[in-house]
Order: structure tokens, then C-alpha cells, then sequence
């Protein structure tokens, strides 16, 4: 494991009771990389991610993010990594009882460091990064359409100036000009800030555009990690099934 | 291999220098993390002493010495400057972007996250047109509870029995423990307290009278619906609420099916058959907690009790509990059923709701227990 690894697992196995979810999956990360993460429906690709920022424990094997071993971090230390990443939850995860302003806000004040002026402008900033504007600041999350949910929520999850974003089906339920748009929107992003990306995605548009590195989670196992050629190459059938099929082809402009 | 290493990056925290800058011979070098965790641990005075040093115009930037530059480290030297970039600055070039956002504009001007408050004129009206809207709901509730009733008298096969027997039990069955340990504590307070009493006068036989008519006509209906509006009339509203929140509720409306048939009828039935039938538990239970107090207090015997309970209470007091059972389990249920529809989704109004729904029907159940009072003033008293 070098420096430059931003998420490291090594050996990871999940179970929920008699149900296995994942079989022995290691996987590195380097820093600046956007990794996709495709599979079927309820084949645990958000449980990977939520157990690469510790919300949940494997059964088996270890998990580094940031270079820190996620078994051995203490409360305290766990909180401080988290602090390093920016999480984008699939539904948005607002906090319905605040406006747009207050939820971005929210991680800055818990720092109770920073002065009212300062948090204004830098939500202000954010704002205006993912394309809101200032009425809609104003907003209950319950009055967003969904597109505008998932501005706010990148916003939130970007406010802390993030080392790692994770990203929880980003375009999924926005209509395909959103979808592009937001594409567009973290690609600008990623390469300004240059924070490193794990998304889980069902989306081949954001695979070929935005990922440098894709990983297939099929059968409980990794069976493909790599460049988005190892994944068209891979010969599982929901590999075969996912890029071969006519969407992917029409999409990624290939014909076998 | 990997433990090893682990460990001496355990030991190794992200190394962060506090953002800082020194002014040497003209230029002022700026050097540390310039980021959101690098502006936490930051000396207090620093953006004092940065805006005193952006004031001499002849001073030279030097950002080339910077470990990291986010756009929060950024805007502190940004405003420091007065909002603009000194003519004498060196940055290295990926250093640019960072302030390129802030010069740019196009920012929306929020300066505070809230809105403006409403007039009091205004709230008032709001209130008034609230609570008419309130009770136009629930008389509307009430007619399509009425139309819904018809249309079952019709249609026989609609008869949703499956939820009407799972709220009573739901509603009554699970209520039993809970009722049994009030009614019975009530019981033993009020004989015990009107023993003491009774015995200053010697009329310690009264005691049945006494606890027969408070117990039957009033304390048992008052006492079980209140129970069973904290306890269902919130459940109730909580789960439709959360139906509305999860479209369930939109769901039920695009197969065909009427959510008043399916969900608010049977909840209201099973209150209106369950709470009398909880009532005349309570008052069991109250009333054996009254004579046991009166064993004990006035050496009434539990025989002569219960003998004499018959002749001291007239039955249409019973009636009239009975009575009031069923209309409190009306309004309980009707109460829980308009608040659920009105949730809306968000976890504040989830709370509300559910509060206002509790409040609401414990409110109306003694508002509707004076009623009857009134109403039946000359009834069951001799």
C-alpha cells in the first residue's frame, strides 16, 4: 500500500445472516481517480461503499481509507476521517427539517470554529459551483425537484472541501439532459478540486465519460477492476450482458 | 506487510501546518494549509493580522510556499485584499483556479438562511382559515365515511373484515395491560381517598355509590379512550403519514382502491367496536381496585360490594359509557386519520402532526364527555 491510496481493501467478506453478499474482494485506489462501481440490483455495491467509509463493518477483512485502517480507528479517529470525505446519499438525504441553506451550512457550524460571514460565502460559493440560485437557497428540501435535491446534496457533500467524494447512483432519477449535466458538473468539479470519486452508477453514459477505473461486482465477487476496456473485455455474462448489450453499444460506440 | 505499514501511518496524522504568513523585506509569504481544516486550527488573530498587512499597497504576495489552497483558505486571502487579487502577487498556477471562482461573481448574495417572518395579521388569518379547513376535512372525512358505510350496505362482499379485526385487536387487545394497570391504580385512589372522607360522616357504605357512578359513568370511558388516543391515535397517524411519505397512499389510488374504504373505515369500526369493549374491562378492573381499597379502608366485604352495585348504580349509567365509548372511538380514530392524511413529507411535519393528533383527540374526548354531561343530565341520577 503506498501514499497515493486513497481506499484499500484487502480480503472483504459480507454476510447479512445466511445471506453472502461479498466474497473476497480486494481493491486499491489511487488519489484523483473516479471509480465506478457497476452491478446487478441488490448486489451490494452501496454496501461496498458504505463499508469503504466505515458506516458498516465487513464480516471479514480489513478496509484503509486515507492510508487509516478502518478496524483499528478509534471513534474519534473515524469521525476525523469522515470529516475527509463527502458522502452523496442515493434519495439526497436532505435534512427535511432545514432549508438548502441551513443543510449545506450544517457541517460547517458543527465545526463551531468558523464565523457566520465566512459559512455564508462559502455555501454561497458552493451554491453557485453546482448551479443554484440564491432563492433557492431559501427552499424546504420537501420543495426541490429531484434534480435540484441532488445539487443540494453534492453541495453539501462538497462543502467540506472533500479529499474523497462518494457518490450513490448520482444520476439516477434525473431525465438524461440532467444526468448529462450533472455529469458535466462533477467532471468540471473533479478537475478543479481534484478530490478523488467512488461512484456507484448503473449509468454507462457516466462510466465512459467520467470513470478512469470501473470495477463489476457480479456473483458476490469483483470480477472485473480496472479500465473501462478490462470491463468490456471481462467475460462474466453480467459483464457481457451489461456492455455487449444494445444500449451499451449504442452508447459506447462499439460493435462485436 | 500491511499491518506493518498501517501502523506507522496510524502514527502518522495528515501533517498540517496552521496557515500562516510572515512578512519579510516587502513581501509577505504565505505558507501552511490554507484549507477548511488548516483554517480550524489557525491562530485566532490571523485574519486581523492579514487584513493590517493587505492595507500597505507596496506589499508582494508570495502564495508560492502554500501546502494546499481550497477555496475557503482562498476567500480569507481574497477578503483580506478587499475582495481583489494585489497588483504584486506570485502563484503557482493551479493556485489560480482557486481564486478564479471568487473573481468571477455570479455568486448569490444569501446572507441568511432565513425567511422573513410572516405579519402577525397574516398568521392570524392563516390560523382562523386553518382551523376552518380543519374542520371542513373532517366533515368531509365523515361524509365519505358515511357514503363508504352505504356502499357497504350494498356491496357486502367489500366489507374489509381482514383489517377491521386486525385494528381491533391491534387497538383493544394490545390495550388490555395497559388500561387493566391505570384502571385498577384509579380505582384504588378514588375508593381510598373517598373512604376517608365517607368515614367523617359515617356513611361508609356509600362508598359504593360513590365509586359505582364516578367509575361506570365517567372515569372508565374518559380514562380508556384517553389511553387509547395516546397510544392508537398516534400510531394510526404515524402510519399514514409515512404512507403518504413512501406513496403508498398513491399507490393504493392509481390500483383503483379507496384509501377510505381500506384504511380509515376499518380503523374507525374497529374503534367504535373496541372501545366499549375496553370500557367494560376498565370499569371491571377499576371497580375490583375500588373494593379491594374499600376491603381494606372501611371493611366492606367484596360480597356486600358487588351486591350492592347493581342497586346503587341505575344500568342506563352504563349505557352511557358504553355510549360515549363508541363516540370517543369515533373521533379518536377519525382525529388520528385527517391528521395522517396531512402529514406531509418531511420529518418535521411527521412530529407535528402525530403531536397535534394526540393533543387534538384528547381534547375532543373531554370537550364530547361535557357534552354528554349536559346532555344527559336527567339520565341514570336519582
Amino acid at each position: 500500500m503506498t501514499d497515493d491510496e486513497v481506499i484499500h481493501m484487502e480480503h472483504v467478506w459480507t454476510r447479512f445472516g445466511e445471506n453472502l453478499v461479498h466474497r473476497d474482494i480486494s481493491l486499491s485506489l489511487g488519489r484523483g481517480q473516479i471509480l465506478g462501481v457497476v452491478g446487478a440490483s441488490g448486489c451490494g455495491k452501496t454496501v461496498l461503499m458504505r463499508e469503504m467509509i466505515g458506516l458498516q463493518t465487513p464480516t471479514q477483512g480489513q478496509v484503509w481509507l486515507l492510508g487509516e485502517s478502518l478496524a483499528e480507528a478509534d471513534a474519534r479517529r473515524k469521525q476525523q476521517l469522515r470529516n475527509r470525505c463527502g458522502v452523496l446519499f442515493q434519495g439526497g438525504a436532505l435534512f427535511s427539517a432545514l432549508s438548502v441553506f441551513d443543510n449545506i451550512a450544517f457541517p460547517l457550524r458543527e465545526l463551531k470554529t468558523l464565523d457566520e460571514e465566512l459559512i455564508a460565502r462559502l455555501v454561497c460559493m458552493k451554491l453557485a459551483m453546482v448551479g443554484l440560485g440564491e432563492t433557492d437557497a431559501l427552499l424546504m428540501p420537501a420543495e426541490l425537484s429531484g434534480g435540484m435535491v441532488k445539487r443540494a446534496a453534492l453541495a453539501r457533500a462538497l462543502i467540506m472541501e472533500p479529499e474523497v467524494l462518494f457518490l450513490d447512483e448520482p444520476t439516477s432519477g434525473l431525465d438524461p439532459v440532467l444526468g448529462e449535466e450533472f455529469v458535466g458538473l462533477l467532471g468540471q468539479l473533479h478537475r478543479e478540486l481534484g478530490f478523488t470519486v467512488v461512484m456507484v452508477t448503473h449509468d454507462l453514459d457516466t462510466l465512459s465519460d467520467l470513470c478512469t477505473c470501473v470495477a463489476v461486482l457480479a456473483g458476490q465477487q469483483l470480477v472485473s477492476y480496472g479500465t473501462l476496456d478490462d470491463a468490456i473485455a471481462c467475460a462474466h455474462p453480467f459483464a457481457r450482458d451489461f456492455f455487449h448489450g444494445k444500449r451499451a453499444q449504442r452508447i459506447l460506440g462499439r460493435s462485436d | 506487510m500491511l499491518a506493518s505499514q498501517s501502523s506507522a501511518e496510524t502514527s502518522a496524522l495528515p501533517p498540517l501546518s496552521p496557515p500562516e504568513f510572515a512578512v519579510e523585506d516587502g513581501t509577505a509569504v504565505v505558507h501552511g494549509h490554507w484549507n477548511l481544516r488548516g483554517l480550524i486550527a489557525a491562530s485566532p488573530d490571523l485574519r486581523e493580522r492579514l487584513c493590517r498587512a493587505a492595507r500597505r499597497p507596496d506589499l508582494e504576495w508570495d502564495l508560492r510556499g502554500v501546502n494546499v489552497l481550497d477555496s475557503a483558505g482562498a476567500f480569507v486571502l481574497w477578503q483580506a485584499w478587499g475582495e481583489r487579487l494585489p497588483e504584486r502577487i506570485s502563484l503557482r498556477h493551479e493556485q489560480q483556479s482557486a481564486f478564479r471562482r471568487w473573481q468571477t461573481g455570479g455568486i448569490p448574495a444569501v446572507r441568511d438562511g432565513r425567511r422573513p417572518p410572516v405579519p402577525i395579521r397574516r398568521r392570524i388569518i392563516a390560523a382562523i382559515a386553518g382551523l376552518g379547513s380543519h374542520l371542513l376535512a373532517v366533515l368531509a372525512l365523515l361524509g365519505q365515511l358515511i357514503l363508504d358505510l352505504a356502499h357497504l350496505a350494498r356491496h357486502p362482499a367489500d366489507i374489509p373484515w381482514r383489517e377491521i379485526s386486525a385494528t381491533i385487536h391491534e387497538t383493544g387487545g394490545r390495550a388490555l395491560g395497559i388500561t387493566a394497570l391505570v384502571g385498577f391504580l384509579i380505582g384504588v385512589v378514588v375508593s381510598y381517598l373517598s373512604s376517608l372522607q365517607l368515614k367523617t360522616f359515617g356513611a361508609q357504605v356509600y362508598i359504593v355509590n360513590i365509586l359505582g357512578m364516578s367509575i361506570i359513568r365517567e372515569l372508565g370511558p374518559l380514562l380508556a379512550a384517553i389511553l387509547v388516543a395516546g397510544r392508537s391515535g398516534s400510531s394510526m397517524t404515524a402510519r399514514i403519514g409515512v404512507m403518504r411519505v413512501t406513496q403508498e397512499l398513491d399507490a393504493l389510488a392509481a390500483m383503483g382502491i379507496s384509501q377510505s374504504l381500506r384504511l380509515i373505515l376499518p380503523k374507525v369500526v374497529a374503534l367504535v367496536v373496541a372501545l366499549p369493549l375496553l370500557v367494560v374491562w376498565t370499569d371491571v378492573v377499576a371497580l375490583a381496585g375500588g373494593a379491594v381499597s374499600a376491603h381494606l379502608e372501611l371493611e366492606i366485604g367484596y360480597h356486600q360490594f358487588f351486591q350492592k352495585l347493581p342497586a346503587a348504580v341505575p344500568v342506563a349509567n352504563f349505557a352511557i359509557g358504553l355510549g360515549k365509548a363508541a363516540v370517543f372511538g369515533l373521533f379518536v380514530a377519525l382525529i388520528a386519520c385527517h391528521y395522517g392524511l396531512r402529514i406531509e413529507p418531511n420529518t418535521e411535519s411527521l412530529g407535528n402532526e402525530t403531536t397535534n393528533s394526540v393533543v387534538v383527540s384528547i381534547t375532543l374526548v373531554i370537550l364530547i364527555d361535557a357534552v354528554f354531561a349536559i346532555l344527559f343530565r336527567g339520565v341514570g341520577i336519582r
